[in-house]
């Protein structure tokens, strides 16, 4: 177990290194940081300035080293864009992206994981068939479009929920809350429900196709055999099982929600890392782009290192192997 | 489906507890496209983000509404030699902390503005320094004869020298040092608002100052002012339509009618200052991304005229900017000190003339060609490169068009890498002696870099210099029109047009649009 964490430990320290020589590269591509720093009527002169107190004269493989070394002391310098500390600036978008995250996971995982236990065994119903095509649509269609379609019919049309932003935030410590309002909670619906809307169809296909395959498999055959109750053998038995590849789907989805969601923090101008990101791209505001990438890159290697350690706890047959 | 009217039914009860509570204090809220980018009024000279600084900060001389100068801090101002301007300051203004203005502070923002880190160069580049002559008198020396400092100086706002000090922002946030600023989050000017909360790219708002020096003519009944930067056209349109907003811009042209027949806001425009254009690489003998084996087609005047008749700006006026357009002859707009509309007759659109000098030439076979334009700096900007491309085709130019972000756009046009691009230009200083400088000299003669397809011709250089130090109106009016005529001569630019502001506005909101896109607060009422 502990040789298994470590190894996969080991293992993320090499994709974080991956992830910052891919966004160092990217760099390159992605403009000249200098016409955004200074006025267009600048001078040469002061361009220049500019361009050597960043850094930006120094060779390739020196600023890739510069950079890897200033992360790893966590040091990730001014964002060009706001003049303030990149560590500040995340921590401040952190909890919006986060708030919505999680509220978009539950609402995936609480609506998709019933809808498709309920699919699967009403499988010929009216509901059923109707549920499925709608969830169709749910795939198919991109957020931003389910996000605008959501603002004109909430927000223009009837005027019940606000089109943009986060409403008023309550600060808790360093994390600012937009839960214990109720413009908070207002302008959490919409943008929650789009970004939402994809995860909660496929968790609700997925749990309805692994559901079906365990009901044919015969450990539930012999169970009904024996007389068990449909509800222990649904959702002790069938349901147990079905959980091992949702798990794994879930955690990635988690991690591509939080990195996802700048769609969604676009369209609703949530003022989370995702709409902070956007603009840094515009802006070429190197600092922010590359400690961001290594945020999400941090996110995705501990779900999935946390995912891992919840098949143990899910799947006996693995402690089973582990032991022997 | 037992969940589904759960959740419908929260909805239901979420809705029913909030609805709208009644009629709220005059508060104004508006959104733009993107944030204001620092609260320290040295940190960028951009255009947006001062524009927004001035209702908390104030400048010794500014511009009205109508865009002409007119007294702010400074009640007076007189040129008393040819390098020194003097400045009679106002007596009795307090900043909002309650602190005394007095010459010391304007001293203090000079050398402020002036230090590393502060990209103030466009405003008080040509100032050699600033003395105090008395408490209420401050001289500003410049290096060179400046006839228009009053305005050049419009968006350098004064500070508060104790507050600086005692909040450790004597100098503005350098990039190469990794230490915060207190001015770039908090504020404390001697405007007409005073800056309530800041949480950047979240919302800022800003209170009305009781104590303003200005309060006994003021203009405004709004008390506060809420601004929310939203970056995505559709939501800052739905947002205005719901009516969560008194005012937003840019309104996106695509959304201009769907808004006018709401019945809920209008679309409020007027010619912009920002003038578009396409320029040419005139330097090289070869061009770099075009696959012409010959020599650089853009060196012969008669490829240049090809393509200037082969641009029908009408069809763009129309069809691609949906009327929200001016075409234009010249590289700056009616406002900017300098223009002369006599010289605003553009070349006619002919293709049939155009394929005539292409031949002429020696290109009646036409060529292909590289065209560069930003794809998110200016109203459909990559539209009408589309469209350009369409209208060069037919002339049997193929132009393969490379549209790309701003910041890799105006980085490539900076170390003029580019052979033929879109430009936009707004003199900083609302006087065609700026674009002179930077749009029409070498950067061997002082050319800044924004001169994309580094045009020179002599002439120009030689008047560009008389022009800097003439303090005649009519002499230097003269010299500018010359230059122009050069330009247009040699066929240096085609220009295109100046797009539209274009602001969506709640109805029973007034506003004020300067044609510099600034929002004055100080101009806003609320019925």
């Amino acid at each position: 177990m502990l040789q298994f964490v470590i190894s996969r430990l080991f293992q993320s320290i090499i994709v974080m290194i991956g992830v910052a020589l891919v966004s160092f590269a990217v760099f390159n591509f992605a403009g000249d940081p200098v016409t955004n720093l200074v006025g267009m009527q600048s001078t040469d002169e002061k361009r220049e300035e500019v361009r050597e107190s960043l850094g930006l004269n120094d060779s390739v493989p020196e600023q890739f080293f510069n950079f890897v070394s200033r992360s790893v002391n966590l040091e990730f310098g001014i964002s060009f864009q706001h003049r303030r500390l990149v560590t500040d600036v995340i921590a401040e978008r952190l909890p919006a992206t986060l708030e919505l995250s999680i509220v978009a996971a539950l609402l995936a995982l609480l609506i998709g994981v019933p809808l498709g236990v309920y699919t699967a065994l009403r499988r010929d119903s009216v509901v059923s068939q109707f549920v499925m095509s709608l969830s169709l649509i749910g795939v198919s269609l991109p957020t931003f479009l389910i996000g605008i379609l959501l603002i004109y019919i909430f927000a223009v049309t009837f005027r019940i929920l606000p089109s943009f932003g986060r409403g008023e935030v309550v600060d808790i410590g360093f994390w600012s809350t937009g839960l214990l309002t109720i413009s908070g909670l207002k302008s959490l619906i919409l943008p929650s429900i789009t970004l939402a809307m994809f995860q909660m169809t496929l968790i609700m296909r997925l749990v309805r196709s692994e559901m079906l395959e365990v009901l044919r498999t015969d450990f539930i055959q012999f169970a009904r055999a024996r007389g068990l109750t449909n509800k222990v053998v649904n959702f002790t038995y069938a349901l147990m099982n079905t959980l091992v590849p949702v798990l794994t789907v879930v955690g990635l989805q988690l991690g591509s929600i939080i990195a996802f969601s700048l769609i969604t923090e676009t369209v609703f101008q949530w003022p989370g890392l995702g709409l902070m990101f956007i603009s840094a791209v515009f802006e070429v505001d190197v600092p922010i782009i590359s400690t961001y990438l290594l945020l999400v890159a941090l996110f995705f290697v501990s779900i999935n290192l946390a995912v891992d350690l919840l098949y143990y706890i899910v799947d006996p047959r693995l402690r089973v192997a582990q032991s022997q | 489906m037992k969940y589904l009217s759960m959740i419908v039914g929260i909805l239901g009860v979420v809705a029913y507890l909030t609805a709208p509570a009644g009629a709220q204090e005059k508060r104004f809220r508006y959104a733009y496209q993107s944030d204001i980018l620092s609260m320290d009024p040295y940190a960028r000279a951009e255009n947006f983000s001062l524009s927004v600084l001035n209702n908390i900060y104030e400048p010794l001389s500014q511009y009205n509404e109508k865009l002409e100068i007119e007294p702010a801090l400074a009640e007076s101002w007189s040129m008393i030699n040819p390098t020194t301007w003097r400045f009679k300051l106002r007596h009795g203004i307090k900043f909002h902390d309650g602190a005394a203005f007095n010459a010391d502070d304007v001293v203090f923002s000079f050398n402020r503005a002036t230090a590393k880190g502060a990209d103030m160069g466009p405003y008080v580049g040509t100032i050699e320094k600033a003395v105090k002559v008395d408490e209420f008198t401050v001289d500003l020396i410049t290096k060179e004869i400046n006839t228009l400092l009053p305005s050049t100086i419009a968006f350098w706002y004064i500070m508060d020298r104790e507050w600086a000090e005692a909040n450790g922002a004597e100098n503005p946030v350098d990039l190469a040092e990794n230490i915060e600023n207190f001015a770039t989050t908090n504020a404390n000017g001697t405007g007409p608002f005073r800056l309530a909360s800041r949480e950047p790219g979240v919302r800022t708002a800003f209170s009305a100052n009781t104590n303003w020096w200005g309060a006994k003519t003021k203009r405004f009944n709004v008390s506060s002012v809420v601004f929310t930067p939203i970056a995505s056209d559709a939501t800052r349109t739905a947002a205005l339509l719901s009516g969560e907003l008194d005012t937003m811009f840019p309104v996106p042209v695509q959304d201009t009618a769907q808004i006018e027949s709401s019945g809920v806001a209008t679309v409020l425009q007027s010619p912009a200052l920002r003038t578009i254009f396409f320029g040419m690489d005139l330097k090289r003998d070869k061009l770099l991304n075009s696959p012409i084996d010959g020599p650089n087609p853009f060196l012969d005047k008669r490829v240049r005229q090809a393509i200037y008749h082969a641009i029908d700006a009408e069809a763009i006026r129309s069809r691609v900017m949906r009327g929200a357009s001016t075409p234009t002859a010249l590289i700056m707009a009616p406002g900017v000190g300098g223009f002369n509309p006599e010289l605003n007759k553009r070349l006619p659109y002919d293709p049939d003339k155009s394929k005539k000098l292409l031949a002429d030439a020696g290109y009646g076979n036409g060529f292909e060609l590289q065209m560069e334009c930003p794809n998110d700096r200016f109203v459909n900007d990559e539209q009408i490169c589309q469209v350009v491309t369409n209208m060069l085709a037919k002339i049997g130019i193929k132009v393969n068009l490379l549209a790309q972000t701003k910041s890799k756009f105006f980085g490539r046009l900076t170390k003029h890498e580019v052979d033929f691009f879109m430009m936009g230009w707004i003199p900083d200083d609302l006087d065609a002696g700026s674009v002179i400088a930077h749009l029409l000299l070498p950067p061997e003669e002082g050319g800044l870099a924004y001169n994309g397809g580094r045009y020179g011709n002599p002439r120009i250089s030689e008047l560009s210099k008389k022009i800097n130090v003439e303090s005649d109106p009519a002499k230097r009016q003269a010299m500018m029109d010359e230059v122009f005529r050069v330009m247009q001569s040699d066929v240096a630019y085609i220009p295109l047009h100046q797009q539209a502001l274009s602001w969506g506005v709640r109805k029973g909101v007034s506003v004020a649009q300067r044609a510099d896109n600034a929002l004055l607060y100080k101009y806003i009422n609320i019925k």
